[in-house]
């Protein structure tokens, strides 16, 4: 089961393998070009420095992306699961109180006793709330 | 023709590299050029493969999550004397055959009978599987199952189009399942928190129609009208209204066309008015909570209690309305959501006026908050 569970989350060897292959001669790349630059004799192989320059860039930038989507792919596979709330009011002094759900909660179970007037309370409510940043706001 | 426009202008670019290089360059973008003319569509393809193996993955992971909950809510509540899981997976594997509909004649009845073999054996299922949980566990632990079983189908049947479209390397077998996709993931996301929803026992965006009938009924003497389904008497707004709604706090939609059928008969068709609530899907662009009123049988599922519904109110000439709360899919079956919670008191607004203004004092009303009553007592 545990092993069923982490295959979506679990990044095959091969994958890191390339990556980390591609970083390396990219980087490889970028610095053998800057090398040449700075020789003396730079500018005579100016054309071999900006293609190692220019491979060495999309190298870098295509194990990046390959990073990012394997970080995204890892956030992905978690299933959230929302604080809810459950809001309990006292019969008798008509306080209202909140406080995490618990398994066992409805609405309308009487609940623990108040603990202002120590009467009856009653849930009223139990929700989850959407947090703003997670809306999306169209202008229709 | 972007892709040819980009490339025309990266050659365009390395025309000043001397000519070695340029004529290597030159080459290379013919031979790109040919290979995307040629393989264009397979490597469109490819990629779609990707991108359905990608949500693939996430939905294997979802189902599993699914499982995993359901095996360790059955037993934490049930106390099995055996491990569950085999039967478990067994039953994730559970199948409901529709009646025939080549003589659409009667069909209802038919169908309404396979339902309830399969609720009845459904139920039977839980009680083997969970022996210790009482009769809202029950419910709750078969409203679980379903989810499970719901991610468990999801997940076998993209697998199928991805491994057919695999085997045959057919662009169209891959593309339609890769357009829907988005759609599709939505709604596995929507049963995997509905699944916690229900191991815990919280009300869900669904129960909305029952939160509303519960909320009018709180302090009046209930009793039971029908299967799963409890009926209260409640003076309002000088009518007698009778409020039905499923049994809570267990996950339960009830037979709410058994029981306004049966307050219909029970006041041999004296009904001035039927008001139906229920939780409705909303197009999008249109805000979650939102209330709006109409007319027809507010209720969802294979359609037996909206034709039972529809039956009753013919013959006795009913007149029907609907409010209904709005939200989409993901909402329906998750934990409910504040707005939902705040739309109640309104759609209890919009039911006093639409009383108010469709009937007479004195006169007899059916309120029916029509929706799964999980999380939500009376």
């Amino acid at each position: 089961m545990e092993k069923r569970q982490t295959q979506a989350t679990k990044v095959p060897p091969r994958v890191w393998i390339t990556i980390i292959i591609v970083v390396m001669v990219s980087l490889m790349a970028i610095l053998s070009a800057t090398y040449i630059i700075s020789l003396p004799e730079g500018s005579t192989y100016a054309d071999i420095a900006l293609l190692l320059l220019i491979f060495g860039a999309i190298g870098a930038g295509t194990s990046l992306y390959a990073l990012m989507q394997v970080r995204k792919r890892i956030q992905r596979a978690k299933i959230e699961s929302p604080p809810i709330t459950t809001t309990l009011e006292c019969k008798a002094c008509g306080i209202k109180s909140v406080r995490e759900f618990q398994r066992g909660d409805y609405i309308f179970k009487e609940g623990e006793s108040c603990q202002k007037c120590k009467g009856k309370t009653l849930i009223t409510a139990i929700y989850r709330e959407v947090k703003e940043k997670e809306r999306e706001v169209f202008p229709f | 023709m972007s892709i040819i426009a980009a490339m025309m202008t990266i050659q365009n670019g390395l025309m000043q590299f001397p000519t070695d290089i340029q004529t290597i360059l030159s080459i290379l973008f013919y031979v790109v050029f040919a290979v995307f003319m040629f393989y264009g569509q397979r490597i469109q393809m490819y990629i779609m493969i990707r991108e359905v193996q990608g949500s693939l993955y996430r939905l294997k992971y979802i189902r599993d999550e699914g499982r995993k909950i359901t095996i360790e809510t059955i037993k934490e509540i049930g106390k099995p004397q055996t491990d569950p899981t085999v039967r478990i997976d067994r039953f994730l594997e559970y199948f409901t055959i529709g009646p025939q509909n080549l003589d659409p004649a009667g069909i209802v009845w038919k169908l309404e009978h396979i339902l309830d073999v399969r609720d009845t054996r459904m139920k039977d299922e839980v009680k083997l599987m969970a022996p210790s949980a009482d009769e809202t566990q029950a419910n709750n632990l078969e409203n679980t199952l379903e989810a499970a079983m719901a991610l468990n189908y999801i997940y076998k049947v993209i697998r199928h189009f991805y491994v057919l479209g695999r085997k045959t390397l057919s662009l169209y077998i891959i593309m339609q399942i890769q357009m829907i996709l988005p759609l599709i993931m939505r709604e596995a996301e929507a049963y995997a928190s509905a699944l916690k929803a229900f191991a815990y026992g919280q009300p869900i965006g669904d129960g909305a129609g029952a939160l509303v009938a519960a909320k009018l009924a709180y302090g009046y003497e209930k009793r039971k009208i029908a299967k799963d389904c409890v009926v209260a008497t409640v003076p309002l707004e000088g009518r007698t209204a009778f409020v039905i709604k499923a049994e809570g706090p267990g996950g339960n939609v009830g037979k709410p066309g058994d029981a306004i059928k049966t307050v219909i008969d029970e006041n041999e068709g004296k009904i001035a008015n039927i008001i139906m609530v229920d939780a409705a899907l909303k197009l999008e662009g249109e805000p979650v909570g939102e209330v709006s009123e109409g007319v027809g049988a507010a209720i969802g599922g294979p359609g037996v209690d909206q034709f039972k519904i529809e039956e009753s109110i013919l013959k006795y000439h009913i007149p029907i309305n609907a409010v209904i709360i709005k939200e989409d899919i993901g909402d329906a079956v998750s934990p409910m959501r504040k707005e939902i919670y705040d739309s109640v008191d309104k759609a209890i607004e919009r039911i006093k006026q639409v009383m108010l203004e469709r009937t007479k004092e004195g006169d007899k009303v059916i309120i029916a908050g029509i929706g799964n009553s999980i999380g939500i007592g009376q």
